[in-house]
C-alpha cells in the first residue's frame, strides 16, 4: 500500500557554530497514488526533508540517521539511502520526479523545453528512437496544456504558468511513481494557481502517481491533499486526513496555521495566527519546540518533548493530547 | 586566512621598500669585480654582469616598482571614482557619455597604448610613466563603481539627503562614496597589480627610466646582458618572482575584502558583466 | 538583431576613438615629434624621410580640422605613411608582413588557453573540496606573473638548458618559406615556446573566472533539477552548469583580450618573433612614430574585431539575447 516509507530520518546542516538539526526523527508514509501535503513555515524542514528523500542534499547538509524505503510496483522494497550512483540515477525520474519551486529557475535558460524533456528520455529510455522521443515530448506537452510548437521555445519565452506546466511535463516524462512538488504554485497568481492544481489532480487520476505536495499555505493543501503532515522545527507535529485536520486540528500549531489569514500569493512574511517567529534550530527550545509561541503552553511543555502518538484521527505530538496532558 | 596571507606578503614588501634600503645601505648601481656570481654568502642573490648586488637591486627596485604602481593606481582610482560616481549618480546624457568613454578605454588594448604614449614622452621619469599608466588603467574601476553607484543611489538615505537639500556633489562624495569604500578599495588593489605589471613591461622594453633601478629594468638588463644564455638564473628569477608575489598578495587581500564586505558582490559582478 | 547592432555601433565608435586618439597623440604630447626626429637625424638628414614624416603626421600649417580630414582621408586609402626604420617601405607593408605571425601565434595560443582554462575552471568548481583546490593558489599566483617573465623562464629552461626548443625567430634559417611540410613543421617548432608562454600566462584568469561563476551556477535550481533528472554527472556539469556559467565568462574574456594582446607583444619581443609586437618595439626604439601609430591602430582594430566575435558567440549561446533582438 505504501509507496514510500520514511523512518526516523534526521538531517543536519554542519555549520561553524555547531550542527543545525533541520530534520529530526521524521517518520512518514506515502501511500500509492495519494497526494500527501507537507506544510509548515519556512525553515520548518519540509524542503530539506523532500531533498533528503530525493538524495539531493548538498553539503553542508547531510542525513545523519534513519531510512527511506521505496516499494516498487511489484512490491520489492528499495533502500533509497543505500542506492549506488548508477541505481540512484535510475531511481531519479523513473521512480521519483521533482517539480521545483520556481520553474523560471528550475528550467535551463539556454535550452529548449523540448530538449529538457528529450534528455530525460535519451538517458532513461535509450531504446526510443528520435521520432518516438519527439512524439512523446509533444504528447507530454499536450497533456499539460502546452502547444506542440512550444517544444522549440525557451523558458524565457513562456509565461510563469506555462513554465510550471512545462516543469510538470518534464516530471511526467517517465511516468514516475512519486512526484515531489516543492511549492509548485507559490510564484503564480491565484487564477493560474487554481488551473495548475486542477491539472495536477486530473493527471494524478490518469497516471496514478503519488504526490508529496509542499507548501506553507495550509488552506491550499486542504483543497488538494488526501492527507496532510504538519512540520515544525524539523519535526512532524501532526498528521491526518485533510478533512480531519480541517475540521478538528489537534495541535495548537495546526490551529494557528489554519487561523492565520491566508495570503493568496507570494511568500508569507509572518503568520498572523501565531505570535513570534520560528525557533533558531541551532538551539531549539527545550521540551516542545513550539511552546514559546503556544497559547496553550503548560509548565510541562518546556520540560518534556511530546512524542508523535496516534490521536483521534491520525497522529499528533502535543502534551495536550497526551494521556498525561489536559485536554482543553 | 586568505586575507592574512595576503596582508603578510604586502607587509613584507612594504617593509622591504621602506626600511630595506636603510638596512642594506649600499648603492644598487655600484659595480664590482665580482661579475655574474651565483648566490653566495657575500651576495645572497648573486651579482649581475657588472658585479652589482642583486639583493640590493631588488630592495631598491621595490621602491620604484611599488611606488610607480601605487602612484598610478591612486591617479587611476581618482579618475575612476570621478567618472563612475558622477556618471552613475546623474544618469542621463552625462552617464551615457561617461559610459561610452569608459567602455572605449576598457576595450582598447592598454599596453600598446602605453608603449605609444611612452614613445612620445621626451623624458620618461617615474612620474610621467605613472601618469601614462593611470590614463590607460582607470576604466575597469569606473565601470564597477558606476554599477554600484546605480544601486546605491536608489537607497533611502540618498533620497533623504536630497530631500534635505544637499547638493549633488556633496551627496556623491559624502553620502555615496563612503558606502562604496570597500568597492573602491578592491578596485584600487586590482589597479595596483595592473600598474605594477605595466611598469615592469615598460621598463623591460627599456621604455621607462633606466637610470633608476626597478624590477622591470633589472629584467631589461638581464635580458640584454644575456643572463639566459649565460645561465644566470639568479639574475632574472628574483625580480619576476617579486612582481608575481605582490600581485598574489594584492589578489588575496582583494578576495578577502570581497567576501567580508559584501558576500553577494561576486554574483552582482557576474550579473553586471552579463548586461 | 538589436543586440548585435548596438554592439557593432559601439565598436565603430571605439574604432573612431582609436583613430582620433592616434591623430591627437602626436599633437597633444609635449614636443614636436618631427622636430625631435630632425634633430636626432641631423648628421644624416634625408629630406625625403623628413618629408615623408611630415606627411605621415599630416602636420602642416593647415588648420587642425583640415589636418584631421586629410588624416582620415589617408587612412581610408589604407595610407599609414612610410616607416622610418624600414624607409622607404610603407607602414602598411611592414604591418602586412608581420601581422599574420601575430594573428597566428596569439590567436591559436589564446584559443588553447581559453579552452583549457575554461575546462579546468569547470572541473575545479565541480570537484570543489578535492585535490583540485590546490590549483587555486597556483592560479592566483600565475594571474599576476608578467608574460615576459614566463617567457624568460621558458627560454632558460627549455631553450638554453635543455635545448629542446628554439628561442628566437619564427622558423629555421635553413628552411625556405612556402607551402611545404618542412616549413610548417619549422613554424610550429618555433612557435611552441611563445605559444606556451601566452597559454600559461593568460590561463589563470580563465581558470579563476570560470571557477567563480561556475560555483555560483552550481547552486542554481536548474542544476539541482538536472541532477534530480538522473542525468549523468558529465551532462549535468557541461550541458547545464558550464553551458550557463560560460556566458558571463565570455564577456570577461572579451574584456581581457586587450591585456592578452599586450602580454603577447612582450612575449614576441623576448622570442624575437617577427610579429607586430616586435615591430612595435622597433618603432619605439627608432622613434619611428608612423610605424608605432600604425601598429597601435591595427592592434586596436584587431581587438575590436575579436570582441565582436565574442559577442557573436554570446548571441549563439544565449537564446535570451536573440529574443531581445525581435
Amino acid at each position: 500500500m505504501n509507496v514510500l516509507e520514511i523512518r526516523e530520518l534526521s538531517v543536519d546542516y554542519q555549520s561553524g557554530s555547531g550542527a543545525v538539526h533541520a530534520v529530526s526523527d521524521v517518520s512518514l508514509d506515502l501511500r500509492r497514488g495519494e497526494i500527501l501535503g507537507l506544510a509548515g513555515e519556512s525553515g520548518s524542514g519540509k524542503s530539506t526533508l523532500a531533498n533528503a528523500v530525493a538524495r539531493l542534499l548538498r553539503p553542508p547538509a547531510a542525513i545523519t540517521s534513519g531510512s527511506v524505503v521505496y516499494h516498487r510496483r511489484d512490491g520489492e522494497p528499495v533502500d533509497v539511502l543505500g542506492l549506488g550512483r548508477g541505481e540512484l540515477r535510475a531511481f531519479r525520474w523513473k521512480e521519483l520526479a521533482v517539480v521545483f519551486q520556481s520553474a523560471m529557475n528550475a528550467l535551463n535558460p539556454v535550452s529548449t523545453i523540448g530538449d529538457q524533456i528529450d534528455d530525460v528520455l535519451r538517458i532513461h529510455a535509450p531504446r526510443m528512437s528520435r521520432k518516438e522521443r519527439v512524439e512523446r515530448t509533444v504528447e507530454l506537452l499536450r497533456r499539460v496544456g502546452i502547444g506542440a510548437d512550444r517544444r522549440r521555445g525557451y523558458p524565457h519565452e513562456l509565461s510563469g504558468g506555462m513554465r510550471q506546466r512545462a516543469a510538470i511535463a518534464i516530471a511526467l516524462a517517465l511516468n514516475p511513481e512519486i512526484i515531489i512538488m516543492d511549492e509548485p504554485t507559490t510564484a503564480l497568481d491565484v487564477v493560474v494557481q487554481r488551473e495548475i492544481l486542477h491539472e495536477i489532480r486530473t493527471l494524478r487520476e490518469e497516471y496514478g502517481f503519488a504526490v508529496v505536495f509542499i507548501t506553507h499555505d495550509l488552506s491550499l493543501l486542504m483543497e488538494i491533499s488526501d492527507r496532510i503532515a504538519i512540520m515544525y522545527a524539523g519535526r512532524v507535529v501532526e498528521t491526518g486526513s485533510a478533512k480531519a485536520l480541517h475540521k478538528a486540528p489537534s495541535h495548537p500549531y495546526t490551529l494557528g496555521l489554519l487561523r492565520s489569514f491566508p495570503r493568496l500569493h507570494g511568500p508569507r512574511e509572518e503568520l498572523l495566527g501565531i505570535p513570534g517567529t520560528p525557533p533558531d534550530l541551532r538551539s531549539p527550545p527545550p521540551g516542545c519546540a513550539f511552546h514559546p509561541r503556544c497559547r496553550f503552553a503548560m509548565d510541562a511543555c518546556s520540560l518534556r518533548r511530546p512524542e508523535l502518538v496516534p490521536g483521534a484521527e491520525g497522529q499528533v505530538a502535543c502534551l495536550l493530547n497526551d494521556d498525561k496532558g489536559v485536554r482543553q | 586566512m586568505k586575507i592574512k596571507i595576503g596582508v603578510g606578503i604586502l607587509v613584507f614588501f612594504a617593509l622591504m621598500a621602506l626600511v630595506g634600503p636603510l638596512l642594506i645601505g649600499a648603492d644598487p648601481a655600484a659595480t664590482s669585480d665580482d661579475g655574474l656570481q651565483g648566490p653566495s654568502a657575500a651576495h645572497w642573490l648573486g651579482t649581475t654582469q657588472t658585479g652589482q648586488d642583486i639583493l640590493t637591486q631588488i630592495v631598491y627596485g621595490a621602491r620604484i616598482s611599488m611606488g610607480v604602481g601605487l602612484l598610478s593606481a591612486v591617479i587611476a582610482t581618482v579618475l575612476a571614482v570621478a567618472v563612475g560616481l558622477v556618471g552613475g549618480y546623474f544618469g542621463g546624457a552625462i552617464d551615457e557619455t561617461f559610459s561610452v568613454l569608459t567602455n572605449i578605454f576598457l576595450v582598447l588594448p592598454s599596453l600598446p597604448l602605453i608603449i605609444v604614449l611612452a614613445g612620445y614622452l621626451p623624458q620618461r621619469g617615474v612620474a610621467s610613466v605613472a601618469v601614462v599608466i593611470a590614463v590607460t588603467g582607470w576604466a575597469w574601476g569606473a565601470r564597477v563603481l558606476r554599477a554600484q553607484t546605480l544601486s546605491v543611489r536608489r537607497r533611502d538615505f540618498v533620497a533623504a539627503a536630497r530631500a534635505g537639500g544637499e547638493g549633488p556633489l556633496r551627496i556623491i562624495f559624502f553620502e555615496i562614496l563612503p558606502v562604496l569604500l570597500p568597492v573602491i578599495a578592491t578596485s584600487f588593489l586590482a589597479t595596483v597589480v595592473g600598474a605594477i605589471l605595466a611598469e615592469a613591461g615598460l621598463s623591460f622594453l627599456g621604455l621607462a627610466d633606466l637610470s633608476t633601478v626597478s624590477w622591470g629594468s633589472m629584467l631589461y638588463f638581464a635580458q640584454n646582458g644575456q643572463a639566459l644564455l649565460i645561465g644566470a638564473w639568479w639574475w632574472f628569477i628574483p625580480p619576476g618572482l617579486c612582481i608575481a608575489l605582490i600581485g598574489t598578495g594584492l589578489a588575496l587581500v582583494n578576495f578577502g575584502i570581497d567576501e567580508i564586505a559584501n558576500p553577494r558582490l561576486r554574483t552582482i559582478k557576474v550579473r553586471k558583466a552579463r548586461a | 538583431m538589436r543586440f548585435l547592432a548596438r554592439r557593432l555601433g559601439f565598436y565603430l565608435l571605439t574604432a573612431w576613438a582609436a583613430v582620433t586618439l592616434n591623430f591627437l597623440i602626436p599633437r597633444l604630447m609635449p614636443g614636436d615629434p618631427v622636430e625631435l626626429l630632425v634633430a636626432r637625424m641631423r648628421d644624416n638628414v634625408d629630406p625625403a624621410a623628413i618629408d615623408a614624416m611630415r606627411r605621415a603626421f599630416g602636420i602642416s600649417d593647415a588648420s587642425l580640422w583640415q589636418q584631421y580630414l586629410d588624416y582620415l582621408g589617408n587612412l581610408a586609402h589604407g595610407e599609414l605613411g612610410r616607416s622610418i626604420t624600414f624607409f622607404p617601405t610603407e607602414v602598411s607593408t611592414v604591418i602586412a608582413d608581420s601581422l599574420p605571425w601575430t594573428v597566428g601565434l596569439v590567436g591559436v595560443a589564446t584559443l588553447i588557453s581559453y579552452l583549457v582554462g575554461t575546462s579546468l575552471g569547470v572541473l575545479m568548481a565541480w570537484k570543489r573540496g578535492t585535490w583540485l583546490d590546490g590549483v587555486l593558489p597556483a592560479a592566483t599566483f600565475m594571474h599576476a606573473v608578467p608574460y615576459f617573465w614566463v617567457a624568460l623562464a621558458l627560454v632558460f629552461v627549455f631553450g638554453v638548458t635543455l635545448q629542446w626548443f628554439p628561442v628566437s625567430r619564427a622558423y629555421g634559417l635553413e628552411v625556405v618559406p612556402g607551402f611545404t611540410g618542412e616549413f610548417a613543421a619549422s613554424v610550429l617548432y618555433h612557435a611552441t615556446l611563445p605559444a606556451v608562454t601566452i597559454v600559461v600566462a593568460s590561463m589563470a584568469d580563465r581558470i579563476l573566472g570560470m571557477r567563480n561563476v561556475m560555483v555560483t551556477t552550481l547552486g542554481e535550481d536548474y542544476v539541482v533539477m538536472a541532477e534530480a533528472k538522473g542525468l549523468t554527472s558529465r551532462r549535468v556539469m557541461w550541458a547545464y552548469a558550464a553551458r550557463n556559467a560560460i556566458l558571463p565568462n565570455i564577456t570577461s574574456f572579451a574584456l581581457s583580450l586587450g591585456f592578452v594582446v599586450g602580454g603577447s607583444v612582450l612575449t614576441e619581443i623576448v622570442f624575437s618573433y617577427p610579429g607586430i609586437g616586435s615591430m612595435l618595439l622597433k618603432g619605439v626604439e627608432n622613434e619611428d612614430f608612423p610605424l608605432m601609430q600604425g601598429i597601435f591602430l591595427v592592434i586596436s582594430l584587431a581587438v575590436l574585431v575579436a570582441n565582436f566575435l565574442a559577442d557573436l558567440a554570446y548571441v549563439v549561446l544565449d537564446p535570451r539575447t536573440r529574443q531581445e533582438a525581435q
